[in-house]
């Protein structure tokens, strides 16, 4: 027997232990096959057995050799706890359990000099959240009826784009007493209030990324619903750019400006205006830093998408040469403004922050009208990959700075002028609707949600620590890799079918919440119709406490 | 539900006429109140059409603070109407000592002032003698604008009409347009100024249901204009937004049902005039309202108008014959003060058209 060392890693060390029994194993090997971070592997065991052969009881020993399957316990193999062993075996033999005495953190920075980095969200604070202490309280009845939300016709859409005051519009009033436009006003869209968030083809696999593409198609030209999704950094398939269907896509620019230089050439052959442009200055999962793609997910296509070789990518914290937010304002939403020739909405996405008032009010006073949607990101939103310190220690819930970003619109007489979307955590109870249409009436116009739609897809992960692996490139359910045996599990039509059957069924759960306050379109701001049970939310939120 | 009715005829009509509208409907409103605005005056107003009218119901003490505000102001009284009540013992009514109706001069200062100055004085003047009164609770100021006279007022319609000797016709106290509303705020605090038809600026609005984007409209409305206070009643809002599209935008008329009741984007779309129609959605989507409604309303060129909700859910008809048009909530009401008219020319407009009814009497639908 090799002598063990204390200060050795240990399975119990690990975050995740696997829980075997041989005497249901067939020995398939399955679990093997399927595990995509080797964190079980085969093994011969020592076995002893007593016996006796004769007719009175003699004791003899024999020993032999039995094959098991086993935790690895390697630092780079360590178990994420996905389950896929579990899925996968036919006779339930075996299944990963959580290590409550996990002592991960410390050995694996002691071991490798270098702090934990994964996907996926938050995981530090995941109990109750602000939206579930808030019901949707003042209920239409007798002088304003509820509406039916079978029968009547509801308008569920939402503006992306700058909206200018009334008395600036350039409407005159014709011979005939008719108001006619005498010049151009910015572009504003009306699309769906639910937004599907910015995930590149590059931390998403390919065919993830092209079932959501999928979806949105569908969604638009056989649903009827107007959903549009953001690319995330990274850009995205010529073909798609040349396509018509660049109408339903949000290009996202962040600080590493991946795929633009595609993105510019394809420009003259284009179509189709894109939905929109969204210059991403923070993420709500991790404020203050940069983008990350790991080289292991910098697979050919991603390198030729990008433009870039394989090593880890990372983009900046901030935008180079960005000293302020004037410049920001005054540069880039200009020239991409005029890039597009003033016809496509130029936003602007946000992490939540102590400070997100002040960015707010710099952009809704800005004299040029140029910034169509203020993006608000909270510490709840997902990321592919990230620091876990980040993840766990930066950031800002998005319910109230939501609120006051409204609410200082309100003081100043600008509500609506710059779309509010909202996210970080909506539907991370699995009801999107709801979270959606609270925020939408503490003052958002819509939502942006990007998690859940890998959750639609099978994503194994959640926020008690379980799989979180997206940087990784190891994804076991295919959604976050670039492997192409990996991605190969994850089938875009099907996923495609989910997140369009999910669209469908939140588009009647809106109803169903705009129908019993009476209201036929979004109710945005109707922060009247929200109460809450818990006080100190109610006080923050300014809605009614009930109890 | 209340119930809202309006008149405008070729002839001056006495208030009467408007408790008789009113009372036929008595089932669907709760008798609460009397309120009406009457313009375009006859009687002992008539001359003075380009004056303005003071219309004050308040304590001794409220009148004095407001002849002494308008008298430091540099207005000069002209004509004074104190109707003679009819204090009968039992009357449902919660009388205020003084119901003052004043006409008076401009200031000197307003020789060379425009009409919009002038304006700008009597709204600033009525503002200023609202907060003087609402300080010791002295009194209520309703309106104070050439050609109008407002009176509300707390307890059973019936009573008040007794009270002022409204059943009793005269040629004294009559206008071409009378508005009336005969319930007090149900769903907030009962106050004076929370009675329909709300005026401002020449424009009058009273309205039937609920505006469930009460606090939309308030909030975004706070800030358009000074004018645009109390909020005591979620249907002031539609007054101000009337106000706002009319006046400060300079707006046609026909904008203010896009405004309250946007089309669905599915039918703006297919319209020729679809950027204008989503420019005026976008920028004034905090104005839309929501909720059952039927509004009333009455423009500064006397035009008188009435349109629904999108979804129709509050009744109201259009009655009229060669020299009167009547609005109101229930037909009964027109049939009490038309009944000779042909109720097959009777309008029972739909939750997508504008009825307006011009100066010389026309009728008019106007689709959306």
């Amino acid at each position: 027997m090799e002598p063990v060392k204390i200060n050795d890693l240990a399975c119990n060390d690990l975050p995740w232990k696997i829980n075997y029994d041989a005497e249901r194993c067939t020995l398939c090997g399955s679990c093997i096959a399927a595990c995509t971070f080797d964190a079980i592997g085969p093994r011969m065991e020592r076995r002893r057995m007593i016996y006796s052969d004769s007719e009175i009881p003699e004791p003899k020993t024999r020993f032999y050799a039995r094959p098991v399957i086993d935790q690895q316990n390697v630092l780079k193999n360590y178990c994420r706890g996905c389950g896929v062993c579990e899925r996968v075996c036919p006779n339930s033999a075996i299944r990963a359990s959580r290590n409550p005495d996990s002592r991960f953190q410390v050995v694996y920075q002691c071991a490798t000099g270098s702090a934990p980095k994964r996907g996926g969200r938050n995981n530090l604070e995941v109990q109750s959240r602000t939206l579930d202490t808030l019901r949707v309280g003042r209920i239409s009845q007798m002088t304003d009826p509820s509406l039916d939300a079978q029968r009547h016709t509801f308008d569920c859409l939402a503006p992306l784009g700058r909206i200018l005051p009334a008395k600036s519009l350039p409407l005159q009033i014709s011979a005939d007493g008719k108001l006619v436009q005498s010049s151009a006003t910015p572009p504003v869209r009306w699309i769906y209030p639910v937004i599907i968030g910015d995930m590149s083809i590059g931390a998403l696999s390919w065919r993830m990324w092209e079932a959501i593409a999928m979806a949105v198609a569908y969604l638009n030209e056989e649903c009827g619903l107007p959903v549009r999704m953001c690319s995330g950094e990274g850009g995205m398939p010529v073909r798609l750019l040349k396509s018509r269907h660049l109408k339903y896509m949000i290009l996202q620019i962040a600080s590493g400006h991946f795929g633009w230089n595609r993105i510019i050439q394809a420009m003259p052959h284009m179509v189709e205006d894109p939905a929109g442009i969204l210059i991403k200055i923070g993420q709500g999962a991790k404020p203050g830093d940069g983008g990350l793609l790991m080289a292991a997910k910098v697979a050919e296509h991603i390198q030729a998408i990008r433009g870039v070789p394989k090593t880890d990518l990372l983009s900046p914290p901030n935008h180079q040469g960005l000293y302020s937010i004037e410049e920001s304002v005054q540069k880039m939403f200009l020239s991409f403004n005029a890039a597009f020739k003033f016809r496509v909405p130029v936003a602007i996405k946000v992490a939540a922050s102590a400070t997100s008032v002040s960015v707010f009010n710099n952009l809704v006073r800005d004299p040029y009208n140029i910034v169509g949607g203020f993006f608000l990101d909270g510490i709840d939103g997902g990321t592919g990959a990230a620091h876990d310190i980040s993840l766990d220690h930066t950031g800002h819930p998005s319910v109230s700075k939501l609120r006051d970003c409204y609410l200082a619109a309100v003081a100043q007489g600008r509500q609506g002028q710059i779309p509010l979307w909202a996210a970080g955590g909506l539907g991370k109870t699995g009801n999107l609707a709801a979270d959606a249409f609270k925020m939408i009436c503490l003052g958002a116009n819509g939502v942006f949600s990007g998690k859940l739609m890998l959750q639609m897809a099978g994503c194994l992960g959640n926020d008690l620590g379980r799989c979180n692996a997206c940087n990784t490139g190891l994804c076991p359910a295919g959604i976050t890799t670039q492997e192409p045996v990996l991605a190969k599990r994850l089938d875009p039509e099907r996923v495609a079918e989910n997140i369009v059957n999910y669209f469908l069924g939140m588009d009647t759960d809106l109803r169903k919440l705009m129908a019993p306050i009476g209201n036929s379109a979004l109710p945005v701001g109707r922060s009247d119709c929200l109460v809450s049970t818990d006080k100190a939310v109610a006080d923050r939120l300014q809605v009614q406490h009930v109890c | 539900m209340c119930r809202i009715g309006a008149l405008k005829s070729r002839h001056y009509l006495h208030p009467s006429k408007a408790l008789l509208l009113m009372q036929s409907q008595q089932k669907g409103h709760d008798n609460s109140g009397f309120a009406m605005v009457m313009q375009d005056l006859g009687g002992r107003f008539a001359d003075y059409k380009q004056l303005p009218t003071l219309s004050l119901a308040c304590t001794d003490e409220g009148l004095e603070i407001t002849q002494g505000l308008l008298r430091t102001a540099g207005f000069r009284r002209v004509e004074e109407w104190k109707p003679a009540v009819n204090p009968v013992p039992g009357l449902d009514i919660q009388a205020l000592p003084n119901y003052v109706f004043q006409t008076y001069d401009y200031p000197e200062s307003c020789r060379h002032a425009t009409d919009r100055e002038k304006e700008d004085l009597l709204t600033d003047t009525r503002l200023a003698l609202r907060a003087a009164l609402e300080q010791g609770e002295e009194g209520f100021v309703y309106s104070f604008w050439p050609d109008v006279i407002t009176l509300k007022e707390i307890g059973d319609p019936r009573a008040i009409g007794t009270y002022f000797n409204l059943w009793q016709e005269d040629e004294v106290f009559t206008a071409r347009i009378i508005t009336a509303q005969c319930r007090q705020n149900t769903n907030y605090e009962i106050v004076r100024y929370a009675a329909h038809p709300f005026f401002l600026q020449g424009y009058t609005a009273l309205a039937n249901g609920e505006n469930t984007f009460y606090q939309k409209n308030k909030e975004f409305q706070s800030s358009l204009h000074r004018g645009y206070i109390g909020f005591e009643s979620d249907s002031q809002c539609f007054l101000y937004t009337l106000h706002y599209l009319h006046r400060e935008l300079g707006w046609p008329l026909s904008t203010y049902k896009h405004v309250i009741t946007p089309l669905p984007f599915e039918d703006t779309v297919k319209r020729p005039d679809q950027d204008q129609l989503l420019a005026m959605r976008q920028s004034l989507a905090h104005l839309e309202i929501n909720g059952p409604n039927t509004i009333i309303g009455v423009l500064p060129d006397n035009t008188l108008f009435t349109c629904c909700d999108a979804k129709k859910l509050r009744p109201v008809v259009v009655g009229r014959d060669t020299d009167t048009v009547a609005i109101s909530s229930e037909v009964c009401g027109i049939n009490e003060v038309l009944p000779h008219r042909d109720w097959e020319t009777d309008i029972y407009p739909n939750e997508r058209e504008i009825v307006v009814i011009n100066d010389t009497l026309e009728v008019q639908r106007w689709n959306q």
